[in-house]
């Protein structure tokens, strides 16, 4: 009887360690948690899994009630050595929690399927058109309509759909804002569509889901949701092709052309037009370096630009060799491209 | 006339005795001395995952921790979770095919004992190539999941993907070949009176579970050959090229295995604690044929589910409720199953052992990993779980929660019989509440994260999320879960050193492993049991106790399970054999692995030659 008490006991107080715990989640700041959504299929999903979870509460209470109750009452007894009844089992009960659970799978199923039907729908005919391509380790994203390019930050103008055309350049990836959508899949050889469509303004965390290599860890991303008119402003600042506006950063730009940046990436309106590394148009619009990795500070920059193996290990760019003094003026260049 | 065979008068017979000493062993064909073998090989194989594991969650203890690197992380995740199913889950519930099958159905050995013992040289073969040549050539990084295009070799060069390959390839067709044994032996060894509707539980789940290897391997085994092709023939099967390929190809390869893998690893700690259960309840399993009909609907339905872990893939709507559908089907057969076990429990008189605590905590954690599983069926919540923290909460609830404990349930039920020693049940409780503590505290907290969008497979993390809390409990519960299991293996090795003998049944057990001695004789029954219900030694012992089968069954006579003893017993002879071609097997791996012609050539050659030798071995 001790033991049994004891045994009880212990499992009690494992269920109130993950209560516990799970309260203390829900007081901290989550910004990446799919319980807060800022989408419209991340809102749709949430409606269906927040049922789920009550369903599946309560099943879970009654299963385990179940058990406890049945552990503790009917537990051996000293000097009780009767041979309980020797029930076979009851074929009306079997039917009955046979026909239960399909009533609840079967209602499941009905709401599953409308949720999926939703998600589904086609883009509306003015959603912005972006294409991700998934890269070991970053991501690019293409604006077809608005002939824009850029990488690991996405722009997205708030209460409009955005259509997406998923391709990779090497593995699989997955594109994953929590609070915005569920994931889709980055797949060589094959285009994948998807839409969704932001519905609060701000800036939104995500990552690449799909295990893709080594540094799979840093491959993240940001997105940020605007009003229609800083939408077209960042399009617009996109589009600008600023000039150096000192001596420093005109010598910037003179080495990022010249010594080795211009062979991987590219700056539109400028002679570096590389086509295998991240683009830079723009670039000091960034928030992050290094996909999602470190704040795109002066000092994280230069520390990037000085050996990119140090921040992020396994990153393909490697360290040009720069000295101090080029470092800094290259620094300055790609912070005025904006 | 007899209820347990030591009532026999075994004067004067002459029996057969285990072949002695260390070639004893080596030589052995005997399916409880493989079951050991299985067990123990197993159990250290299991540690080696388990330390993987520890290291991963010190690494993920705290955010951009530097425990390890991002390649060390990733081999390490990919050998935990190769290791854990295949050289930990699979082999554990070998072991008690190997131990339990024949002394449930009443016979002497497994249908094709020399089979049997090829069975867990290939499995030695295939766990100490991956251990083996992962630790000192190569390890696999591509994730236990290894797809392609990183699976290539142009996105992991080495040779760690091949290698995985070629272990894996291995006990591949050790575990096909042990299941075309333990089909035959199940279909043909019965007992007189064993019938399907009287097989115990454990010995019909597996059976189900032997179907399921039977038809899932084969196309596993399949793409392996494929990825071998592209990676060392330049092919390109699972790669986009101008001629084709496909990387989903694998995909759906690796997933019809993959899924249907899943009930492999649990259908038989569900047919363990089928039998552990209603011991202690001391009652009948409610429901018996349930538990039968549902297990064969699983086996079916484990076949219609596997895009579920492909609805991020872009298949398209449709596809993906069509597996939704057929995945939410299978919560019948499993919610059936729980209501049975639980069912058991009322009414009952409970004995609190820690076979039972085990047992029962199966139940109660299975539940989890099956509710969150209903959760990830549902197409758009599983769109936001995949890949997430969430998703490895809920397979340890179903794989550790369900199997392991399952497994653990068995240990502590079964070691009586397999080794005449007791284990000591006081430490045992204890050992098990640090077990479910651990447990909880490892696995609860990532559903919280999981559900705060942590990513899986990821090295490190950045603070500021959220992830903290969970990442440092989910730390303390794995250090906490190392603790349990290490106390585990005291548990076993005082047993092992004590005088402790445990009598021949020692839990007043219902099935016929419990009426022979403990340990179990080399030939197992030294009579043949007449079975005439589908708990032969309860209803030997307890006749006026006999459950209600139907009119006319309360009256019959109180059954006799032992006639009188056989004077001729036949036990297969050991064999070389098989340890050869394992040896060969081996060869021809490791030497594949290297593109090394001469080993290839050595071991090709070895292997038909423990062929021709066996096919001239008398039976």
């Amino acid at each position: 009887m001790r033991i049994q008490a004891g045994s009880v006991r212990a499992m009690v107080k494992g269920l109130l360690v993950i209560a516990l715990a799970a309260s203390i989640a829900a007081c901290g700041d989550v910004p990446q948690t799919i319980m807060d959504p800022a989408g419209d299929n991340a809102r749709t999903a949430l409606d269906l899994f927040v049922p789920i979870l009550w369903l599946s509460l309560a099943i879970f209470i009654g299963v385990e009630g179940f058990i406890v109750y049945s552990m503790v009452r009917f537990r051996y007894r000293k000097g009780n050595d009767a041979i309980p009844v020797q029930t076979h089992g009851n074929t009306k009960l079997e039917l009955l929690w046979t026909a239960i659970p399909t009533v609840i799978v079967l209602g499941l199923a009905v709401m599953t399927f409308r949720t999926i039907a939703v998600q589904a729908a086609e883009p509306a005919p003015d959603a912005v058109q972006v294409e991700v391509v998934g890269n070991q380790w970053w991501w690019e994203f293409y604006y077809p309509d608005l002939g824009i390019t850029t990488a690991n930050e996405l722009y997205l103008p708030v209460g409009r759909d955005a259509a997406f055309t998923l391709k990779s350049n090497d593995v699989i990836h997955s594109f994953w804002f929590p609070r915005i959508s569920g994931k889709m899949d980055l797949v060589p050889g094959r285009t994948n569509k998807m839409r969704f469509r932001p519905e609060k303004t701000g800036e939104y965390d995500g990552q690449c889901t799909e295990f893709c290599g080594f540094a799979h860890a840093e491959m993240q991303m940001r997105l940020f949701v605007v009003e229609q008119e800083g939408f077209d402003a960042w399009v617009a600042r996109q589009k600008a092709s600023p000039r150096p506006s000192t001596q420093i950063a005109t010598r910037g730009g003179e080495l990022v052309r010249d010594r080795g940046c211009a062979a991987c990436h590219a700056i539109a309106g400028t002679d570096v037009q590389g086509q295998i590394g991240p683009e830079l148009t723009a670039f000091g619009l960034r928030t992050t370096i290094g996909a999602g990795l470190v704040e795109n500070t002066d000092e994280n920059l230069a520390a990037w630009i000085r050996n990119p193996e140090a921040v992020k290990p396994g990153v393909k760019m490697p360290a040009l060799g720069l000295n101090d003094e080029e470092i800094a003026a290259v620094v300055s260049y790609l912070k005025e491209l904006k | 006339m007899a209820t347990t065979t030591e009532e026999l008068n075994i004067e004067g017979l002459h029996l057969p005795k285990d072949p002695p000493g260390f070639k004893g062993w080596l030589l052995t064909v005997d399916h409880k001395r493989i079951a050991k073998l299985y067990l123990f090989t197993s159990m250290l194989f299991f540690a080696l995952g388990g330390i993987a594991a520890l290291i991963m969650r010190t690494q993920l203890a705290v955010p951009d921790a530097e425990v390890v690197d991002g390649q060390t992380y990733n081999e390490l995740f990919t050998m935990h979770g190769t290791i854990m199913i295949f050289l930990g889950v699979m082999p554990l519930n070998a072991a008690f095919f190997n131990y339990l099958i024949p002394l449930q159905i009443g016979a002497r050995d497994v249908a094709y004992p020399r089979l049997n013992a090829l069975s867990y040289w290939l499995f030695l073969s295939g766990g100490l190539m991956l251990i083996g040549l992962g630790l000192f050539v190569a390890a696999p990084d591509a994730g236990w999941f290894n797809y392609p295009p990183l699976s290539e070799a142009k996105y992991s060069p080495h040779l760690g993907v091949v290698v995985w390959l070629i272990s894996l390839g291995t006990l591949g067709v050790a575990s096909l070949a042990a299941a075309v044994n333990f089909v035959v032996t199940i279909l043909n060894m019965r007992a007189p009176g064993m019938s399907f509707a009287r097989l115990p539980l454990f010995t019909w789940m597996s059976l189900i579970t032997q179907f399921l290897l039977l038809f899932s391997m084969p196309p596993l085994t399949v793409a392996f050959i494929l990825l071998l092709f592209d990676r060392v023939a330049g092919t390109s099967f699972f790669q986009p090229s101008e001629i084709g390929g496909d990387p989903v190809l694998w995909q759906h390869m690796f997933w019809f295995f993959g899924h249907p893998e899943v009930y492999i690893l649990i259908l038989p700690p569900m047919g363990m604690i089928s039998d552990i259960i209603p011991t202690f309840a001391r009652k009948p399993i409610f429901g018996y044929t349930a538990i039968v009909f549902s297990g064969i609907t699983i086996g079916f339905l484990g076949f219609t589910v596997w895009v579920h872990h492909m609805f991020a893939v872009g298949l398209g709507p449709i596809t993906n409720t069509v597996f939704a559908a057929s995945t939410m089907l299978i919560a019948i057969p499993t919610g059936v199953k729980v209501l049975n076990w639980s069912a058991t429990l009322w009414n009952a008189s409970i004995r609190m052992t820690t076979p039972m605590l085990y047992a029962v905590s199966f139940v109660a954690l299975f539940t989890v990993g099956g509710l969150s599983g209903m959760m990830h069926a549902s197409v758009p919540v599983d769109h936001q779980h995949t890949d997430t923290y969430f998703i490895v909460a809920h397979f340890h609830y179903v794989l550790f929660g369900g199997s392991m404990m399952g497994i653990l349930a068995a240990i502590y039920f079964w070691w009586p019989k397999m080794f005449g020693k007791v284990l000591d049940d006081s430490l045992g409780k204890v050992q098990w509440a640090l077990t479910f503590l651990g447990f909880n505290l490892t696995f609860g907290p990532m559903h919280v994260i999981g559900n705060d969008g942590m990513p899986r497979r990821v090295y490190t993390w950045a603070g500021g999320n959220g992830w903290e809390w969970g990442n440092l409990l989910a730390t303390a519960g794995s250090y906490l879960t190392g603790l349990a299991l290490l106390l585990f293996g005291f548990i076993l090795i005082k047993s092992m050193l004590s005088n402790d003998k445990a009598p021949g049944d020692p839990w007043d057990g219902a099935t016929l492993e419990w009426s022979i001695p403990s340990p179990t004789p080399f030939y197992n029954f030294v009579a043949i049991p007449t079975v005439s219900s589908e708990r032969p030694f309860w209803d030997a012992k307890y006749p006026a106790h006999r459950a209600a089968h139907g009119p006319g069954h309360e009256e019959a006579a109180a059954p006799d399970l032992y006639d009188r003893p056989d004077e001729h017993i036949h036990m297969p002879p050991v064999s070389y054999w098989p340890l050869v071609f394992g040896v060969g097997f081996t060869l021809f791996g490791v030497g594949f692995v290297f593109m090394f012609v001469p080993a290839i050539v050595l071991g090709t050659l070895t292997m038909l030659g423990s062929l021709y030798g066996w096919s001239l071995e008398p039976s």
